[in-house]
């Protein structure tokens, strides 16, 4: 059976192993999984065609009506997290199925998603990488962030201009992460480098189809 | 929290002698060239201990052919394959970097006398 490389998961923060040659390498500690298959969506009837996949319990009391009956009527467990990955062909899949740590192995190269810690209300600098003005000789004018264009004509700012303004807490992906190791017993797979969100969030790990090392 | 120390706890070791800014110390390092290894040693008193967990490194120096050394090792890299504490250092401070700007005899860290030792 074809199984889908794609598992949610909660990230628990960074750490350091050493490889082989004793090389230290920084990695990204998930707890991943075991998710359930919730739904199968297919072009048919939805216009497209994905997995929905769902992640830790939660108590049917704290769901509302529609997500209850979702599960009710799948006959699974409520979940407290569902999330979607689209796949060419649904054959493979039926609802029920469990994602377990082990569709990853070491040396798979994922992509990491997830919601970017929240950086605030964030000036122009920070937020989109403009140069400011100068430090020193004689500028009074240090990080703001410039022209916001021309006068009379358009009179106006466009819109879209980028400005100052909340930044992070976003969904960003890490893409090209390497897996160093995967735990079945514990459902801890560690990632080479660094994955976006705080230590807790929720994160969706998904192959890329490529594989490094041997 | 205590899954991340899971992860770590297998690759550290427990056979570490407990050594302190100030000691001198013996550190056997594996050297790898090609496919052959050898083992070399790095000697020298210990000027900074820092980190945690399996992050914590340690910074040896010494006098090499007059010219002052210095190496930091993370202490629980399997590249270590001993630490032998040689003697105690009598400090008062836990970063030596007083050190570094000292030649001579001012660039030595006095011995810590114990009972162990004046019987010798």
């Amino acid at each position: 059976m074809n199984v889908i490389k794609a598992i949610i998961g909660k990230k628990l923060g960074m750490t350091s192993i050493y490889d082989e040659n004793g090389k230290a390498i920084a990695v990204t500690a998930i707890e991943a999984g075991p998710c359930i298959i919730t739904q199968i969506k297919i072009d048919r009837i939805d216009g497209y065609n994905a997995i929905q996949i769902g992640f830790g319990d939660v108590k049917a009391k704290k769901l509302n009506k529609p997500i209850k009956q979702h599960f009710k009527n799948k006959g699974i467990k409520p979940k407290k997290v569902l999330m979607e990955v689209r796949v060419n062909n649904t054959k493979d899949f039926k609802v029920g199925d469990i994602i377990k740590t082990s569709v990853f192995e070491k040396g798979d190269v994922v992509k990491v998603t997830a919601i970017s810690k929240g950086k605030g209300f964030t000036g122009a600098m920070k937020r989109y990488g403009f140069s400011g003005q100068p430090a020193s000789h004689g500028a009074q004018y240090h990080r703001a962030l410039g022209s916001t264009g021309a006068s009379s004509y358009p009179s106006r700012v466009f819109k879209g201009k980028k400005m100052a303004g909340r930044h992070g807490y976003k969904k960003v992906s890490a893409l090209g992460l390497e897996v160093v190791e995967v735990n079945e017993e514990s459902n801890v797979i560690l990632v080479k480098g660094s994955v976006p969100g705080t230590k807790g969030r929720i994160v969706l790990i998904q192959d890329m189809g490529k594989r490094r090392g041997k | 929290m205590s899954k991340l120390l899971d992860i770590e706890k297998k690759y550290i070791k427990e056979d570490i002698p407990d050594f302190q800014s100030g000691d001198i110390i013996k550190v056997h390092i594996k050297v790898g060239e090609g496919k052959t290894s050898r083992t070399q040693i790095f000697q020298g008193t210990v000027i900074r201990r820092r980190g945690a967990g399996i992050n914590k490194t340690f910074t040896l120096r010494k006098i090499s052919y007059g010219i002052g050394v210095e190496r930091t090792f993370p202490l629980y890299s399997p590249v270590i394959e001993k630490i032998e504490l040689l003697s105690k250092g009598k400090v008062r401070r836990a970063k030596l970097y007083y050190l570094r700007k000292r030649t001579g005899k001012k660039a030595k860290v006095r011995k810590k006398v114990t009972i162990k030792n004046m019987t010798k």
